[in-house]
């Protein structure tokens, strides 16, 4: 199985397969396999959740329902560096609409999409529990406070 | 492995004391929450390290990084012990004068202490802030006072003494009976007495119990649980083992949202280190009892902070409610018997272990106990994590802990309660933190997150954005909940684009009414609350928007025509700097003017005036 694929590299596989092999036999491991999946290969190909369906034993139906239902999970490969712009009350309350909006229009793409030269992907997530910082922004794991419709896309040049 | 006995453990105490209360020695607090780290905490702990080193101070000074303080907007913040002298929004470049000055020459920085919101004064000492003095920190009782990643430290302020305790002196059932002398109730939001969960859980027989700790903490404006995880995870260990001890309980989960990564790096270090002393694990104390403690990693849905569908999740499956009952005491993860509790009501555990359930039930109200921690965000000038005890006002918390609204704007609403919650008008400020009378004015106590909206927020607009977040996040199980809030926010949609119609407002409460009494979890049972609470205190907006197509507070692009009050503007053209298409058109000494054609009505203009001269 572990060919055919551009996406997933020979090294990858390799992990993958050592992912299945630590949780094969601990039960209601499924989402800790997808996650430790997901940070080897950055998303979900159609052939990663049959692999790993496989490995579990478990139904492919049933995996790709489970990757489907959380937010973590992506059926879309992603950008280099992600932009999540917490829309939580406090930050929405405060702008997290504006600043969401400056960043679409700049780089025209919308929530849940990816600019086509892979630079940027774009989401709206569920509070990140910073509300002090408000409106908050975390770009590739860093959190950036009171971000405004104009600042953001200073910091934003310093991510290629 | 050896196990820690119980008089180690109070050398241990002891030793810490005498560490932090050594003459001439200096303890520099600095704040290591996911906030203060993100407004650069850790560059200025570096730089204290290399600045006392230069100075020769290494003997004399101790910095220790600490959890969330608590006063999260003002962050990079310290406290100097014994001097009590608060520092805030600390950057790299203040560290060499906080050493030569403060610590050398005992000359604190006036410049880096707080300054009153009102009276603009600055307010040397930590103890007389009132966002410090007013407050009463049982759950957060050792927020920035302890290195989280010391579980000496924890020991050192009474930490296992109240599981020590339990396993040497108590009951079972000794233990559950001092939950409910304390009055305790859940702190995620529905408010069940805590001691009663645990008796029917301690009621079932079974081979195997579950506890589990619910760390999904979904709710927008909320990070108590955050906070708490990330100062003082022991005390939520601590309250799980006890708990175990209460129902007899093997094996734990704690089910942290991986949003937070700094709270799940943190109780594994917890979890690691008791193990290591025998308070976690195989014959805890060598007492013979045996609970360990295992974290999950959530994978991003709100509908997982429902205890049905947080159990499926740990089973690998899509997170869905199921009806109950059987309730989880009976039948919960993998069918067996199982205790559910927020991360806030675990960490009281142990002190009440250690005080006595009538010390805890002498603080609160009737049928509300102890202290609540609450969130306070939003447009409020004191930014951050608040404890009060219950029977406190709203006003107390906005305005005498909160220290007001900033920019001399008005209170509009406090929204309390997250999607479940609602918001509670300026003139109920003074209903008291209780879970009932909260109800009573239309919100819910919840997880605790309290926003304070000003005059600017549009509250049909905050109706229609809690919906949005109910249909993101609806699992999609029942229909009432998946079809009914989906239909609920297209009116809402509508509305706020300019085309309500009047029978909107009869058709919002009849949907309400029938998805409340028919969905199958809370979520979908209580995501009417925003919108019918809105409608309650607020109506008069509802039908501006209606039937005069007009948005009062402004937020509602499609309602809104920008334009420059001529006799107000002074001319600066702030507003035309902002804009980001262009439509002010600005000259020197001249008023502004808005090209209606170009403007996309992002606000820009409207925020950036200093003068309200934009309306």
């Amino acid at each position: 199985m572990s060919c055919c694929s551009e996406e997933i590299s020979q090294e990858m596989w390799k992990e993958v397969d050592s992912v299945i092999e630590r949780h094969r036999d601990t039960p209601g491991a499924l989402i800790t396999v997808l996650r430790e999946a997901q940070n080897v290969v950055g998303w979900f190909p159609q052939v990663l959740i049959e692999y790993i369906a496989k490995g579990m034993n478990i139904p492919a139906s049933d995996v790709f329902g489970v990757v489907s239902f959380y937010s973590l999970f992506s059926l879309k490969p992603k950008g280099r560096n992600s932009i999540k712009v917490c829309t939580g009350t406090a930050c929405y309350v405060k702008g997290a609409r504006e600043v969401i909006g400056r960043i679409s229009g700049e780089f025209g793409i919308a929530e849940g999409e990816t600019t086509e030269d892979r630079r940027f992907d774009l989401e709206g997530v569920r509070c990140v529990g910073a509300c002090g910082l408000a409106p908050a922004m975390v770009v590739d794991g860093d959190v950036h406070g009171d971000v405004t419709a104009d600042s953001v896309l200073k910091i934003l040049e310093k991510y290629s | 492995m050896t196990h820690v006995t119980p008089q180690r453990l109070k050398e241990m105490r002891q030793e810490h004391a005498a560490r932090i209360s050594e003459p001439n020695i200096r303890h520099l607090f600095i704040c290591g929450g996911t906030g203060c780290h993100a407004t650069g905490s850790l560059k200025v702990k570096d730089a204290l390290h290399e600045e006392i080193a230069k100075h020769g101070l290494k003997d004399s000074v101790r910095i220790v990084e600490t959890g969330c303080n608590g006063f999260c907007a003002l962050g990079p913040l310290m406290v100097v012990h014994p001097d009590n002298v608060f520092y805030q929004k600390m950057t790299r470049d203040d560290v060499a004068e906080i050493v030569s000055e403060h610590l050398v020459n005992n000359n604190p920085i006036e410049r880096l202490m707080y300054k009153d919101p009102q009276s603009k004064k600055r307010v040397p000492l930590f103890s007389d802030i009132p966002f410090f003095a007013l407050q009463k920190p049982w759950t957060l009782r050792n927020k920035g006072i302890i290195n989280p990643e010391s579980i000496e430290d924890y020991i050192g302020r009474d930490g296992y003494m109240g599981l020590s305790k339990v396993l040497r002196e108590m009951q079972p059932s000794d233990i559950i009976d001092e939950m409910k002398v304390a009055g305790i109730r859940g702190r995620g939001g529905a408010g069940f007495p805590t001691g009663m969960k645990w008796s029917f859980a301690a009621q079932n027989d079974s081979d195997t119990k579950y506890v589990l700790c619910n760390a999904d903490e979904g709710d927008p404006g909320a990070f108590m649980d955050r906070s708490i995880l990330e100062a003082d995870p022991h005390a939520v260990l601590e309250g799980m083992t006890i708990a175990a001890r209460a129902i007899n309980a093997t094996e734990g989960y704690i089910y942290c949202r991986s949003e937070y990564p700094l709270a799940i790096k943190r109780v594994q270090i917890a979890i690691d280190q008791a193990r290591e002393m025998g308070l976690l694990g195989e014959n805890i104390m060598g007492t013979g009892f045996s609970f360990d403690i295992f974290i999950y990693q959530g994978a991003g849905a709100f509908v997982c902070g429902e205890e049905t569908a947080l159990m499926r999740s740990i089973e690998g499956k899509r997170g869905m409610p199921i009806p109950r009952p059987p309730f989880p005491a009976a039948q919960g993860l993998w069918k067996k018997p199982t205790v559910l509790n927020n991360v806030e009501t675990l960490a009281n555990v142990a002190q009440i272990m250690v005080n006595g359930g009538k010390w805890y039930s002498s603080v609160g109200t009737e049928n509300s106990k102890g202290t609540k921690v609450f969130a306070l965000s939003g447009d409020v000038n004191n930014i951050g994590l608040v404890e009060v005890p219950m029977g406190t006002s709203l006003r107390t918390i906005v305005y005498d802990i909160g220290g007001g609204i900033p920019k001399k704007r008005k209170l509009k609403a406090v929204q309390l309660g997250g999607p479940s919650g609602g918001c509670i008008p300026e003139e109920h400020m003074d209903v008291v933190v209780d879970y009932e009378e909260i109800a009573k004015v239309g919100a819910i106590m919840g997880s605790g997150g309290v926003i304070v909206m000003d005059d600017k927020t549009c509250m049909v607009d905050m109706a229609r954005f809690f919906l949005e977040f109910i249909q993101e996040e609806s699992c999609g199980k029942c229909t009432p909940c998946r079809e009914g809030t989906r239909r609920q926010l297209e009116i809402l949609e509508r509305i706020c684009e300019g085309h309500g119609k009047p029978e909107d407002i009869s058709l919002i409460k009849e949907l309400s009414e029938m998805i409340t009494s028919s969905a199958l979890c809370g979520l979908g049972q209580t995501a009417s609350n925003p919108v019918l609470s809105v409608l309650r205190h607020f109506r008069e907006e509802f039908e501006a928007h209606i039937f005069e197509k007009k948005c009062p507070a402004k937020r509602c692009p499609a309602l809104v025509e920008f334009k420059v009050i001529d006799e107000r503007c002074k001319k600066c053209g702030k507003c035309a700097s902002v804009c980001p298409v262009g439509a002010v058109e600005w000259k020197k000494k001249e008023v502004a003017k808005i090209n209606t054609e170009l403007c996309v009505q992002c606000m820009s203009c409207y925020s950036a005036c200093p003068f309200d001269a934009i309306d």
